[in-house]
């Protein structure tokens, strides 16, 4: 017999000739009942050829006692145990009606198999390299883009100031703030070396030129991925999973014309803006470590710097930010168009779209970086 | 149950419904309704302590609606059904009860499908919202809302999406729930049908007049409310404000 201290208790009664009767009492919730269900089900599974479950003197039934009772008399079946609920009116009787007015039915699927890290590892890498759609992707642009060049009015004109403005101007404090320290840095690092042989003013051709031709850009690039990348893929993402991409559809409206191509524009002509900023900034980071820990005057740095510097310096740099502005808008747009899956596919776009993008970052200031240097330049 | 003193509410500053004083009795079915736009679903939010008042009460079983700790005294349907959707169905409605019960793996499974099979979900335990329809994810709603047996149930717009005949089986499950378990369910909805057949009573809210411009039993109010709005709304007229 259990005899709850809340408010239930149940006992079994032997009627002889293998018959017993399992006699609940009270109020049987799941919370209370639940920890001694064990020992219910040891009592109902006595030796015994019949069972009966009776609820005659039950008060309440909550849902889940009754999933938990059903469940019981489905085990004594399996067990060869005879078994029937007695005793069950009002909304008792209720209860068990709407509860096991349905017959269970198996699972029509199999659960999500675990994937391990290996095989996660794996999928990620066919992933990066074997994205199928990503050629269907880059003919729908090529093809729209057509289009819009011989009606310019197709495209989204309205939104390329505002989206220049997300991606230029509120990106600019952290994009100006991290060149500075890499100028200041890069500079740091060389004067200790040059120092040694009495070059000091070569602090300010080494910072220039690899401000102006590498780091600036790619540094702005990198700022760029994180912000506006991320920003673009989870906003077409959502605007996927919630159907406003097929509502533009619907409309007649391309949102390669009316959503990609924007932010394309957007990112080519606000990058190379940024850049500049950026040069300027890393070589004044530059200036402050040459004048406070080499002695050289503003001047004399300055016209250095001038000397090094060519046109196409600062310029090369500002071509490779259009690649990488290109790279990074389609990247995060084919991610954010392909998202499926709710709030975890967004996640997983943007996720995506950030880590594609740096990724092509580096391949592509690679490749220029190659062909300046086969054609001399 | 659930008692409503002298409650204003809105968002930033503006002002949505005001001065509100009303209560659900246990084993209510409660209808909140009125139209689109007229605060409905807002003051749902008021009422599950999501939102916070910008004056007045809200007593939920004689405490503020949201427990500093433990499980909720209540289970809430969201109109979209807001489940999880990195999860499967089973694990969606089995969280409630990791969370807040010590049940063992064997009890959350048997009571996770008989909770699916109420609803009409059984065999679906392992696919992804994503996998399924509107009208199944609000379904699957309803089961992980039913999940710990809670005393008190809100549903906003249940109905909303769904078919005919699972919209009835909604009412009858609801009818049921609150016949057998005493179950108050507090329930936002448009459905003229389902209000007639489960609600008892009802508080009608309108945004022009930024508070309950009807409140009592719904077939009585169809029957004998003077107010035009009222009159309006039960007959499906527009009504010339």
């Amino acid at each position: 017999m259990i005899d709850d201290a809340s408010d239930y208790h149940v006992e079994r009664v032997d009627l002889g000739d293998g018959r017993a009767a399992l006699r609940f009492a009270g109020e049987l919730r799941f919370r209370q009942c639940f920890a001694s269900w064990a020992e219910v089900r040891r009592l109902a599974q006595a030796p015994g050829r019949h069972v009966a479950l009776d609820l005659s003197a039950i008060d309440h039934l909550d849902g889940a006692a009754t999933a938990l009772l059903l469940e019981l008399r489905s085990e004594l079946d399996r067990a060869g145990v005879t078994s029937e609920i007695v005793g069950a009116e009002g909304s008792v009787r209720a209860m068990l009606e709407l509860y096991g007015a349905h017959p269970p039915r198996p699972s029509l699927q199999q659960p999500p198999a675990h994937i391990g890290a290996f095989d996660q590892i794996g999928r990620e890498t066919l992933a990066l390299f074997g994205e199928s759609k990503g050629l269907d992707y880059i003919g729908d642009v090529v093809v729209a883009g057509m289009q819009a060049l011989r009606r310019p009015r197709l495209m989204n004109w309205a939104d390329v100031p505002k989206l220049m403005e997300r991606a230029g101007a509120d990106g600019l404090p952290i994009i100006l703030m991290i060149n500075f320290l890499v100028g200041l840095v890069t500079a740091f690092q060389a004067a200790l070396q040059l120092k040694q042989f009495g070059a000091n003013i070569f602090v300010a051709d080494l910072v220039g030129l690899s401000i102006t031709r590498e780091l600036a850009p790619l540094m702005t690039a990198i700022i760029v991925a994180g912000r506006s990348g991320a920003a673009f893929s989870a906003e077409l993402g959502t605007m996927r999973v919630s159907e406003e991409i097929d509502a533009l559809r619907t409309l007649s409206l391309d949102p390669y014309q009316f959503l990609v191509f924007p932010r394309v524009v957007a990112l080519v002509l606000v990058l190379p803006l940024l850049t500049i900023l950026a040069d300027l900034v890393g070589i004044a980071g530059g200036l402050l470590v040459a004048m406070l820990g080499l002695d050289l005057t503003a001047n004399a740095y300055l016209i250095e710097t001038q000397k090094a510097l060519s046109l196409w310096d600062v310029s090369s740099g500002c071509l490779k930010t259009a690649a990488f502005g290109l790279n990074i808008s389609l990247i995060a747009c084919q991610r954010g168009l392909s998202t499926h899956g709710g709030a975890e596919g967004v996640g997983r776009a943007t996720t995506s779209a950030v880590v594609t993008s740096l990724f092509a970052i580096v391949v592509v200031d690679a490749i220029f970086t190659v062909v300046f240097n086969a054609l001399g330049m | 149950m659930i008692e409503v003193t002298d409650l204003t509410i809105g968002y930033d500053d503006t002002v949505v419904l005001e001065h509100l004083d009303f209560k659900v009795a246990d084993g209510d079915v409660f209808a909140i309704l009125g139209g689109s736009g007229s605060g409905k679903s807002t003051l749902l939010r008021h009422l599950i302590g999501l939102e916070q008042p910008m004056g007045g009460t809200i007593r939920v079983r004689n405490a503020p609606p949201r427990p500093e700790s433990g499980a909720p005294p209540y289970g809430v349907l969201f109109q979209s059904g807001a489940l999880f959707g990195s999860m499967t169905l089973f694990d969606n409605v089995a969280l409630p009860l990791r969370k807040w019960t010590e049940l063992d793996r064997r009890a959350i499974d048997t009571i996770v499908r008989s909770k699916l099979r109420l609803v009409g979900l059984e065999g679906f335990e392992h696919h992804l919202p994503a996998e399924i329809s509107g009208g199944m994810k609000k379904r699957a709603g309803i089961a992980r809302a039913l999940a710990l047996d809670a005393p008190l149930l809100f549903l906003d717009e249940p109905s909303a999406g769904l078919d005919p005949v699972t919209s009835v089986e909604l009412d009858q499950l609801i009818a049921t729930l609150n016949h057998s378990l005493r179950m108050t369910t507090v329930i936002v909805t448009h459905e003229l049908a389902s209000i007639f057949t489960i609600a008892n009573d009802c508080i009608m809210v309108d945004r022009g007049a930024r508070g309950i411009i009807a409140r009592g039993n719904p077939a009585a109010l169809r029957d004998g409310s003077d107010d035009p709005r009222v009159r309006a709304f039960f007959n499906r007229r527009p009504h010339a404000a």
